[in-house]
């Protein structure tokens, strides 16, 4: 930087003075350069700030170019109506079974609406429409075809064919939404395991499937999340097994005239169900609404899990693996059984009057079904055992079972557990379960003792033995005993050749919906299997509602001629499909 | 022979009148200018029809009514480019206060046409927006008042013309019309700068901008959702953004076809705000890019050579013209695709509009006026100064 030259430097003034020029002169011009000397320098400093001006106006619009060009080359979207919020995920996880047949899926169906701004003739447009959804009212459609309105769904779910028909009326503010909707092939095969599904939150682009009972709505959050990266669902159910026991128990509840009926076959080792059928049973892609009084007249009630009945006789079996748990009784211990057996003012006879003699081995009190004498085992093993034996198998909590159903499925106890409870409840009533729960109780018991949790849901890799329920021996003997049933006992319609089945049968009279006493001519019967019963690998529950066997002179209506043929039918075809290999060789020799 | 001399009327000396002009004008920016609006007459064909129909109205009435407009606005042009730049500041000075009384009557006077923002007086057949006359005129005066303070002794310009800009750009805020406050705010700004701002000022500006950015955003949820909004990749297809978005991916780089663009029907705004998106969809990037070198040229081309000029408020007045041109058109364009937050504001001479067109007319008039080519007194330089 210079020095600033002072405007009027002494030294020149004085010697301009003396000189006699005007020093006004000297100053002006000193103006005058200083003046210059700053336009200068503004200028130079402008020259830059102009070049740098100049550099930002042609990055800004080299910018906007490169911008056009990015923009251009991406591929365009249709502009649609979108409804506002998150984006909804319709992906839904396939539910398999235990072979990897699909049980659920999804298929892409498509949702109808309208904008009716865009319609070009809206009256021929409803029109149309109502004569391919004849349950459209016509007179509204126009309304709101006509109206101020921007945007209506017409139908949330429409067909193929539907959809051709609309895309014939040729009108652009007619306009479809893809859809993703839950497809069950199999129809009513497994309904009641599966559930279904609904629609929740909706979008033009997408609807949200959410489970609504069953196993769609157990497992909802699995089957929707993400996450999972669509990985499917595999239930322990085997397809094959499901339709034949659904065949055969459709037909025995058919030609026994029962107004319901419901099965359980699961792996006595591992809990898992096989197949497990209710009847009446619906078709989940339509799921049926239901107007009838009684809740389990509801051909979504799954009386499997839901049905909570006294299964009467079918609890003998518990009464003596308890005592020879108890070690107070062996298979050959003999037993009172001279009915009537008294209690106070209450007397406990045989079924239909009948009387087993005076004494019968504890084996033979299966075999025969007696009343009696199961009385008598019941009362010397004591209510506090009896409850304690019953929890551990699971019969006073619902079937942890993954349905959603099962949760509500709690059994009924007695309020006040007396030893008159004991005594009934040894003989199977007094107490209502389910299906299931009996199933998970027989194959605690007879799979050597552990105690196995009922699920659905495939299990993979080594099964982690349960807690114990009884010992080997004691589950042994118990399968000897429901043997001698099937072969020389009450059940002799189920012994099935070369699978060695055993069981028990259980006919209870239906308690009165009024709550006062028992139905005499209505019985739930039930037949509680397990084959083959030396090395056992599936229990088996058939029970019948109201069934009838008439044939004979009277109607018979005991699980010997109802249940128990049904039972058999399905082992007979379910065996071979299970892999179970019948032993002909032996039973060729014993013959 | 004396009787023919003498006596006679005296010739000039210079040269006539329009071979001068020809020769000194910047016949580059002129010839934008016109390519410009030839373009906006060739899309107003195409984007105007839909507006026409729905107000039941001559099918190329907008296109009729442009080239009207258009014709005054580039024949003003011409004439002010003739002008020598000290008239042309005179009558910007008295057109400023005339465009300052008129928009300070505005919201006694004015229109909004329903659309919330009182920006127009309407005289039946045509509507005027003050706004925009202000702008150039503003821009001329505000020249003066910075240039006038590089004088020794001089007024103190700078602050003259920052209280000057502060009041109009509350006045347009207040209509409001945040897209003129800001081109006003930014030409002073462009002037302050190559005026000669003290960097440490400049530097402070952009410290103050970072800081309350942050502090805004992070403060304020409405201002923060905004950014959110802009910085979203994802666009609504159904706003205005999702459709020129989506006309300019129809178009690609070879255009969909001329009318066979589907935008127009669909944006309330084609003919005016979001032009480029119908030149785009029609006609393809081809466009796209000629257009932004037009208004790329006629910036960068005036402040080149405004470099050469002498004179502070020829320098200062041009740069601050050029500057809100060329910032006016690459806003347009920028919001269009998604560069800048949604602000209407048209492209000049393209856009449909008589205010707008025959402003611009009348602002780079003046800008050619000043662009054009004149002694600097660089040989008065070499022969009085001491060289340098």
């Amino acid at each position: 930087m210079s020095m600033r030259t002072p405007l009027r430097p002494l030294a020149r003034i004085l010697k301009a003075r003396s000189s006699g020029e005007n020093p006004d002169a000297i100053e002006r011009e000193n103006l005058r350069l200083r003046h210059e000397e700053m336009r200068d320098s503004t200028r130079l400093r402008a020259e830059g700030r102009l070049l740098v001006l100049g550099l930002c106006f042609v990055s800004a619009f080299v910018v906007v170019g490169l911008r056009m060009g990015q923009v251009a080359a991406t591929t365009p979207e249709e502009p649609r109506a979108v409804t506002t919020g998150t984006s909804i995920l319709a992906a839904r996880a396939d539910i398999l079974d235990r072979n990897g047949r699909i049980l659920a899926t999804n298929r892409t169906t498509h949702s109808l609406y309208a904008q009716p701004q865009e319609m070009i003739d809206p009256l021929y447009a409803a029109n149309e429409l109502v004569k391919i959804f004849p349950d459209l009212n016509k007179e509204r459609l126009i309304r709101d075809f006509t109206g101020s309105r921007k945007f209506l769904w017409i139908k949330k779910q429409i067909a193929p064919e539907q959809q051709q028909a609309v895309h014939d009326i040729g009108d652009p503010g007619l306009l479809f939404g893809p859809r993703e909707s839950r497809l069950y092939p199999n129809g009513k095969l497994a309904a009641h395991i599966l559930g279904g599904t609904k629609f929740g939150r909706e979008g033009v682009m997408s609807a949200e499937i959410i489970g609504q009972s069953g196993i769609e709505r157990y497992r909802d959050d699995y089957l929707r999340d993400p996450a999972n990266g669509d990985k499917p669902l595999q239930l322990s159910i085997d397809l094959s097994v499901q339709s034949t026991m659904r065949e055969v128990l459709f037909g025995g509840m058919h030609l026994l005239d029962a107004k319901g009926a419901a099965a359980v076959l699961m792996d006595v080792n591992t809990g898992e169900i096989v197949s497990m059928v209710s009847l009446p049973d619906f078709d989940p892609n339509g799921r049926p609404t239901f107007a009838g009084q009684n809740a389990s007249d509801n051909p979504r009630f799954n009386r499997a899990v839901q049905g909570v009945y006294e299964l009467g006789s079918t609890f003998k079996i518990f009464a003596a693996a308890q005592a020879m748990e108890l070690g107070i009784m062996t298979p050959n211990t003999l037993i009172p059984a001279t009915p009537p057996f008294r209690w106070g003012k209450h007397r406990i006879g045989e079924f239909e009057g009948h009387n087993y003699g005076p004494n019968l081995s504890l084996t033979n009190m299966i075999v025969k079904s007696s009343n009696v004498a199961t009385a008598h085992v019941a009362q010397q093993i004591g209510v506090t055992r009896q409850k304690e034996f019953l929890k551990s198998l699971g019969f006073f909590d619902p079937t942890p079972v993954e349905l959603t159903e099962a949760a509500g499925a709690k059994p009924l106890l007695p309020p006040h557990w007396s030893e008159l409870s004991t005594l009934t409840i040894g003989y199977g009533h007094g107490i209502s379960v389910s299906p299931l729960h009996l199933a998970a109780a027989y194959s605690s018991l007879l799979n050597g003792g552990t105690r196995v949790t009922p699920t659905l849901i495939k299990h993979q890799g080594p099964m982690p033995k349960g807690p114990r329920v009884v010992r080997p021996e004691v589950s042994k003997a118990s399968r000897d005993m429901l043997r001698a049933v099937v072969a020389e006992g009450t059940a002799s319609f189920g012994d099935v050749r070369g699978y060695k089945v055993g069981g028990k049968t259980g006919t209870a009279d239906k308690p009165r919906e009024n709550g006062r006493g028992y139905y005499d001519d209505k019985t739930i019967t039930t037949f509680a299997s397990v084959f083959p019963a030396d090395a056992p690998k599936y229990v088996l529950i058939v029970t019948l509602d109201e069934a009838v066997e008439t044939s004979g002179p009277k109607p018979r209506r005991t699980a010997g001629w109802t249940a128990v043929p049904v039972a058999g039918e399905i082992i007979r075809r379910v065996a071979p499909v299970l892999g179970i290999r019948p032993d002909i060789e032996t039973l060729a020799l014993a013959q | 022979m004396t009787e023919m001399v003498y006596g006679s009327i005296s010739v000039s000396e210079g040269e006539p009148v329009l071979p001068r002009w020809w020769r000194t004008i910047d016949k580059w920016t002129l010839s934008c200018v016109f390519m410009l609006f030839g373009i906006g007459i060739l899309l107003g064909l195409a984007a105007s029809p839909p507006l026409a129909e729905k107000n039941n109205l001559p099918y190329f009435y907008f296109v009729q009514r442009q080239v009207f407009f258009g014709s005054i606005g580039l024949m003003t042009m011409i004439f002010i480019t003739m002008m020598d730049p000290h008239k042309v500041r005179r009558l910007a000075v008295v057109g400023f206060v005339g465009a300052f009384i008129a928009l300070a009557l505005l919201p006694f006077f004015g229109t909004d046409f329903g659309k919330g923002a009182m920006r127009w007086f309407s005289f039946g057949f045509a509507s005027v927006q003050p706004s925009e006359f202000l702008k150039p005129a503003f821009v001329i005066t505000a020249a003066w008042l910075i240039a006038a303070a590089l004088e020794v002794g001089g007024p103190p310009g700078r602050l003259y013309s920052f209280m000057l800009t502060s009041v109009i750009v509350i006045m347009l805020a207040l209509q409001p019309d945040f897209g003129q406050a800001a081109l006003v705010l930014f030409s002073w700004g462009v002037m302050y700068f190559v005026g000669g701002a003290p960097l440490f000022l400049l530097v402070g500006l952009a410290g103050l901008v970072v800081i309350g950015g942050t502090l805004a955003y992070n403060g304020s949820e409405h201002f923060a959702r905004r950014i959110d909004g802009f910085l979203n990749p994802d666009i609504d297809p159904t706003t205005q953004i999702g459709y020129a978005t989506n006309a300019i991916r129809e178009g690609g780089f070879f255009g969909v076809g001329v009318g066979e663009g589907t935008v127009k029907w669909s944006l309330p705004d084609a003919h005016t705000d979001f032009i480029i998106a119908v030149a785009a969809e029609e006609y393809g990037m081809i466009l796209v890019f000629s257009i932004i070198a037009l208004y790329a040229t006629i910036t960068v081309r005036s402040l080149w050579r405004l470099l050469r000029e002498r004179d502070p408020f020829i320098r200062l007045a041009g740069t601050g013209l050029a500057c809100a041109f060329g910032v006016q058109a690459f806003i347009n364009m920028g919001v269009a695709v998604r560069l800048l937050p949604a602000k209407g504001m048209t492209l000049p001479f393209v856009s449909y509009g008589g205010s707008s067109v025959i402003a611009s007319g009348i602002a780079l008039g003046a800008l050619l006026a000043f662009t054009r080519t004149r002694p600097q007194g660089e040989i008065g330089d070499l022969l009085i100064r001491r060289g340098r």
